[in-house]
């Protein structure tokens, strides 16, 4: 077997502990590699910052699901913070059914340690199924589709939803999203209601909407654990997404050195063969 | 103490699943296994208390929508019953004899859905596109765009052979189309190593707490 046929040989068991292990690296000496924000997440917190405080709130779409946890919930927990820090009130809300303990979750943790009063500061509204219906019944009507918050208090009793209807009376609207929600929110609140949307996605999905952030139909996108990381920076205060970008970047060039030794391996163990071939012939 | 056996109990999971990429065991298949079973009985509590009991239940048997009463036989009320009704007859698919009863319920639950999406879906998929895609040849980057999208059109153009311009337009659409397949895996291998990041966090900073 020559070096060439070892190399394609190797057993991936290696090269899963060398990710393993250069993922749990960088937690134990963090390299402090520079995270430069792009724009797509700098109009997302522009549109976030022009919201004027203790007015009309952010509705907040916690659409994410425990699998794609680490990707969306920094984003989840880095826009609560610009917005509390900006007293900005907070609608959460949830389309996915495993997104409720994980969006209260993150909501409660972030207003507790921003010293923010349910009811003034915030509210959170639970889940509803339907995802199109929803969105599109919240144009009409918030309280028809949420006659109550999640804890069973009706919505008129909230004094910081007293006087909310529609997206009439919501600046901006933000999905945090592992599927099709935030496609969903463009589609049926973007589209018949002109409502401003923002997106938060998983990196898979990210390039998917590229598209309609660059028709307009998107104000802002924040993409992956990245995203977040960039989103971090902007507010000054650094988390699990920046956390998680040391070992991203070594894991990305350990990747870009993998695929070049492969491809070395695959096209030496060819021409060997065929020359091989061509002695034997 | 109660949080740090819940957290062990989720880090031994952790554990379990990730022994898999050494060979297939009893501890992956009994975590597989758990988080099915648990994700059925969360989802089925879930839609129930937020969904069928404030929507179906309580306005049907209990005559309330929300704090508000309803009459027996009012407008509220059918409204409440006839999709519940129409939900329920979904399951008749089970039973081999009145199947054909489910098409009813589907027929509905797939034409409304399928109406509601046609014009707002072409609208942000189709119409915006054309008219984001509309630029003017001032610079670079918007040539790029124009030859971009023109060449992957071409590429997908088959009522006429890929010779002459369509054929080298159609070259250049392959270009193009693989630069975005780049990047699309790109974003997939970040997405799959910010999964990894995300457990390695918890089995060092919330259970192990070493960092």
């Amino acid at each position: 077997m020559n070096v060439f046929e070892k190399m394609l040989a190797i057993d991936r068991r290696w090269i899963f502990l060398a990710i393993g292990v250069a993922v749990i690296l960088p937690f134990f000496f963090p390299l402090g590699l520079p995270v430069v924000v792009t724009p797509p997440v700098q109009h997302l917190y522009d549109a976030v910052d022009e919201i004027h405080p203790n007015d009309a709130p952010l509705l907040l779409s916690i659409d994410y699901a425990p699998a794609t946890l680490p990707e969306l919930e920094p984003m989840a927990v880095a826009i609560l913070r610009h917005a509390f820090e900006r007293d900005v009130n907070v609608v959460v809300m949830t389309l996915h059914p495993a997104g409720y303990g994980l969006a209260e979750s993150a909501l409660l943790t972030v207003a507790e340690e921003m010293g923010q009063e349910y009811g003034t500061d915030y509210c959170f509204l639970g889940f509803q199924p339907g995802t199109s219906a929803v969105i599109l019944g919240m144009g009409v009507n918030i309280a028809t589709v949420f006659p109550e918050d999640a804890y069973g208090t009706p919505l008129a009793e909230i004094p910081m939803m007293d006087g909310m209807r529609n997206y009439d009376d919501i600046p901006l609207v933000i999905s945090l999203a592992g599927w099709s929600a935030a496609e969903a929110w463009v589609y049926y609140a973007y589209q018949p209601f002109g409502q401003a949307v923002g997106a938060g996605v998983t990196a898979v999905m990210a390039t998917d909407f590229y598209p309609y952030l660059s028709s307009g139909q998107l104000v802002g996108l924040l993409g992956g654990m990245r995203g977040a990381a960039e989103y971090e920076v902007l507010i000054d205060t650094l988390d699990k997404g920046v956390q998680g970008m040391d070992s991203q970047s070594i894991i990305h060039i350990m990747i870009i050195i993998l695929i070049v030794l492969g491809n070395i391996a695959y096209f030496g163990a060819r021409r060997r063969r065929k020359l091989e071939e061509t002695e034997a012939a | 103490m109660g949080t740090l056996i819940w957290t062990t109990i989720g880090a031994i999971l952790t554990l379990s699943v990730y022994s898999f990429l050494y060979k297939d065991n009893p501890f992956y298949k009994f975590a597989e296994h758990l988080v099915v079973g648990i994700s059925a009985g969360y989802y089925l509590v879930i839609y129930y208390y937020n969904f069928i009991d404030p929507n179906v239940v309580t306005p049907v048997f209990q005559l309330r929508l929300g704090d508000q009463a309803i009459g027996f036989g009012s407008g509220a009320w059918w409204l409440a019953l006839i999709p519940g009704l129409l939900g329920l007859l979904l399951y008749t698919r089970f039973f081999p004899r009145v199947a054909w009863v489910a098409r009813w319920s589907l027929g509905i639950y797939v034409g409304g859905y399928a109406g509601l999406g046609i014009s707002p879906v072409m609208q942000a998929r189709v119409i915006e596109q054309i008219g984001a895609n509309a630029l003017p040849l001032t610079s670079v980057t918007n040539v790029l765009i124009v030859v971009g999208l023109l060449g992957t059109l071409a590429y997908f153009f088959f009522s006429m052979k890929h010779k002459g311009i369509l054929g080298a337009l159609a070259r250049v659409g392959i270009v193009f189309l693989m630069v975005g397949f780049g990047a699309s895996f790109g974003y997939t291998v970040m997405s799959r190593i910010s999964l990894l990041i995300g457990r390695v966090s918890f089995l060092l900073h919330d259970w192990l707490q070493v960092v």
